[in-house]
C-alpha cells in the first residue's frame, strides 16, 4: 500500500486520473444514500422540468428526473467499460503471448484473425449484434459483446512486445537455466510487460465505453437501465437540443468527458512511467 | 513498391470484405431460437400497413431465397451471390425502396462531409503539433493546447450536441439540423451547394475541433522525438534556413506515422461521424442507420453496416498503397 502511494506521488498523472474515477464514484455513493435511484424511472415527476430546488437537474420528457438518472448511470457505465476491458485485455494477453512466445502455425493465424478483424469498424458489427437481440440486453451481456471484438489491438501490441522481450539476455539465461516456457512466461516476461499491460488496458476501456456509449446512442443499450448512453439517445430523440433542455443531455456529457479525460491522463502517466524518455519531452 | 506487396495487400482487403459479410449474415442466425427478420416481417404484416400487398410480395421473395426450408449453405451462398452486385433487398419501412437506393442517396452526404473534415483535421491539427514542438513557434500558440485537449476527450457527437446548443440554439448563426433548407429538392446549383455547405458547417466543426487534438498531440510528440536526431543537429549545422529544416527534414519525418495512425483510425472517426449525423439529423448514412434501428428494418441495417466496413477497408487499402510513396525507406522491396 504504502508503495502503491509513492507510485503515485511520483506520477502526477496517474494519480490526477484515479482522483476523477474516485470522485465519481463518491458521487454514486453520495447519490445513492441521499437521493437514491428510485425517482429514475418515467412519471416520476412533471415532464421537461428545467433544474429546480425539487428536481435539481430537471425531469426529461417521459418525467424521468435526470439527477438519479445520472447517479444510475455513472456505474453502468463504469461496469462496461472495466467489465469489457478486462476481458478483451485478456483474451488479447493469452492471444499474443501464445503468438508471441510460441510462434508457429499458431501465430499465422492469431496474427492473420487480428489483422482481417482490425479494419472492420466494432461499432458497425456490434450494431449487428445488438440490433438482433436487443430484448436480450443487459449491461454484462452488452459488456461481452463488446469485449469478443476488443481484443484486436490488445493482441498484436502484446504480440510485438513479446516478441521484442522472448530473445533478450535475462530470458535466455532463464531458458538455459531450465526454467520452463510457465515460468519464463510468468517470472521472466509478464512483470517486464505489466506497464504494457496496464496501458493497453486503460486504453481498452476507453474503447469499450466509447463503443458502449455509441451503441446506446444509436437505441441499442440495455433497455430497462438509464445508461448514460441510453440518456443521450433519449435527449436526441426527442430533440433535447432543438428545445434548448441542456439539463437533459449536459450532464451525461460533462460525466463522460471526466470519464474519458481520467483515463487519458492515466494512460498518459503510464506510457511516461514506461517510457522515461517521454518525460523530457513535455 | 512491389507487385507482391501490392497483390498481398488488395487480396487482404478482400478477405476483410468477405469476414465482414460472413459475420454478417451469421451473426444474427446466432440468436437464440428465432430469426429476427422473418418475426419482425410477420409484424408488419399482421399489424398491416400501407402496403401490405407489397409487403407479402417481399416476404414471399424473401422466403423463396431464404426459407427455413433451405439449408443453411446454400442460404449463405445465395447471401454471398446478392451482395456481390450490392442487393440488399428492399428496406422495409419504405417498401418498394430497395436498400441500395436509400443508401445511394445518403452515401454522397457522408462521403463528402468525412473527407472534407477528416482531412482539414489532419491536416491543421499535424501542422499545430509540430508548431508546438518547434522552439522558434509563436508563443501564443501554446495558449491553443490545453483546450484542444480537452476536446479531443469528447466524442464528436457529444461535442455535437454542445456546439448545437451554443451556436444554433443560443445564438442562431447557424441552422440546427438537416442538411438544407426544409423543402429544398439535391441539385448542383450553386445554391444548393452553398446551402447545403452552410448546413454542413456545425457537424463538419463538432469533427474537426474534436479531433484537432489528437492528431497535434501525435504530431507534437514525433516532431520532439525527431528534434533530437543527429541529421536534425547537421541541417543546422549547414546552415540550412529554418523553414527548410521545419518542412523537409522534421515534418516530412513526422508525418509518416502520423498517417498510419490515420489508417488504424478511420473505423473510429467514421463510427463518430455517423453518430454526429445522428446529432444533426443530416441526410448521410448515420441517420439512415439511426432510422433503420429505430424500425428494426434489418434489411437496411445489413445494407448500411456493409458500406461501412467497405468504405473503411477501402481507405484502409488506399493509405497502405500510398504510405510505400510518401516514405521513401520503405520500398517494401520484398514485402
Amino acid at each position: 500500500m504504502k508503495k502503491f502511494g509513492r507510485f503515485l506521488a511520483r506520477n502526477p498523472r496517474i494519480s490526477f486520473g484515479f482522483v476523477l474515477i474516485l470522485g465519481m464514484l463518491l458521487f454514486w455513493f453520495v447519490g445513492m444514500v441521499t437521493v437514491g435511484i428510485s425517482k429514475a424511472v418515467p412519471l416520476s415527476g412533471p415532464p421537461d422540468m428545467p433544474p429546480s430546488a425539487q428536481y435539481p437537474l430537471g425531469t426529461d420528457s417521459a418525467g424521468r428526473q435526470l439527477l438519479p438518472v445520472l447517479i444510475a448511470g455513472v456505474p453502468l457505465t463504469l461496469e462496461i467499460g472495466l467489465l469489457a476491458g478486462t476481458v478483451g485485455l485478456l483474451i488479447g494477453t493469452v492471444l499474443g503471448f501464445v503468438a508471441g512466445y510460441f510462434g508457429g502455425p499458431a501465430d499465422s493465424v492469431i496474427r492473420t484473425a487480428a489483422d482481417v478483424m482490425l479494419p472492420i469498424p466494432a461499432l458497425a458489427v456490434l450494431v449487428v449484434i445488438a440490433s438482433t437481440i436487443h430484448t436480450l440486453l443487459s449491461v454484462e451481456v452488452m459488456a461481452l459483446v463488446i469485449a469478443s471484438l476488443a481484443w484486436m489491438y490488445p493482441t498484436r501490441t502484446i504480440r510485438a512486445q513479446v516478441l521484442s522481450i522472448r530473445s533478450r539476455a535475462y530470458v535466455e539465461v532463464g531458458r538455459f537455466s531450465g526454467e520452463t516456457d510457465f515460468d519464463i512466461i510468468f517470472s521472466e516476461l509478464m512483470p517486464n510487460l505489466m506497464p504494457y499491460l496496464a496501458a493497453t488496458f486503460v486504453a481498452a476501456v476507453g474503447a469499450a465505453i466509447l463503443a458502449g456509449i455509441g451503441l446506446e446512442a444509436l437505441g441499442l443499450g440495455p433497455q430497462d437501465k438509464p445508461t448514460l448512453g441510453m440518456t443521450i439517445f433519449w435527449a436526441i430523440y426527442y430533440g433535447a437540443t432543438l428545445r434548448g433542455m441542456w439539463w437533459w443531455w449536459g450532464p451525461p456529457i460533462v460525466v463522460l468527458v471526466l470519464v474519458f479525460f481520467a483515463l487519458f491522463m492515466i494512460a498518459q502517466g503510464l506510457d511516461r512511467y514506461a517510457n522515461p524518455r517521454l518525460r523530457h519531452a513535455a | 513498391m512491389s507487385a507482391a506487396y501490392v497483390i498481398r495487400r488488395v487480396l487482404l482487403f478482400f478477405v476483410v470484405v468477405w469476414a465482414a459479410t460472413t459475420l454478417i449474415f451469421f451473426l444474427p442466425k446466432l440468436a437464440p431460437g428465432r430469426n429476427p427478420i422473418v418475426e419482425r416481417i410477420g409484424m408488419m404484416v399482421a399489424t398491416g400497413g400501407v402496403n401490405a400487398s407489397g409487403m407479402q410480395a417481399m416476404v414471399d421473395a424473401y422466403q423463396a431465397k431464404f426459407g427455413l426450408d433451405k439449408p443453411l449453405w446454400q442460404q449463405y451462398l445465395t447471401y454471398l451471390a446478392d451482395i456481390s452486385h450490392l442487393d440488399f433487398g428492399y428496406s422495409l419501412t419504405q417498401y418498394p425502396t430497395t436498400v441500395l437506393e436509400v443508401i445511394r442517396t445518403a452515401l454522397p452526404w457522408t462521403l463528402t462531409l468525412l473527407t472534407v473534415t477528416t482531412l482539414l483535421a489532419f491536416t491543421i491539427g499535424s501542422v499545430l503539433g509540430a508548431l508546438l514542438a518547434w522552439p522558434r513557434s509563436p508563443r501564443a500558440l501554446h495558449a491553443l493546447l490545453p483546450p484542444l485537449f480537452m476536446f479531443s476527450v469528447i466524442p464528436y457527437y457529444l461535442f455535437g450536441l454542445i456546439l448545437v446548443y451554443l451556436l444554433a440554439f443560443q445564438f442562431r448563426i447557424f441552422p440546427m439540423s438537416g442538411n438544407s433548407q426544409y423543402g429544398a429538392v439535391a441539385s448542383l446549383t450553386p445554391k444548393y451547394l452553398a446551402d447545403a455547405a452552410w448546413h454542413s458547417v456545425l457537424p463538419g466543426l463538432s469533427i474537426i475541433l474534436a479531433s484537432l487534438g489528437f492528431w497535434a498531440l501525435g504530431m507534437r510528440a514525433m516532431m520532439v522525438g525527431i528534434s533530437g536526431e543527429d541529421f536534425m543537429l547537421f541541417a543546422e549545422a549547414k546552415g540550412l534556413k529554418g523553414n527548410r529544416i521545419f518542412l523537409r527534414y522534421a515534418m516530412r519525418n513526422a508525418l509518416l506515422p502520423q498517417t498510419t495512425t490515420l489508417a488504424l483510425s478511420l473505423g473510429t472517426i467514421l463510427s463518430g461521424a455517423l453518430l454526429v449525423e445522428v446529432v444533426f439529423n443530416y441526410a448521410g448514412m448515420g441517420s439512415v442507420l439511426f432510422r433503420a434501428i429505430s424500425a428494426f428494418d434489418y434489411f437496411t441495417i445489413y445494407g448500411v453496416v456493409f458500406f461501412i466496413i467497405v468504405g473503411v477497408a477501402l481507405a484502409t487499402l488506399i493509405l497502405d498503397l500510398v504510405y510505400p510513396i510518401l516514405d521513401p525507406r520503405i520500398r517494401y522491396r520484398k514485402g
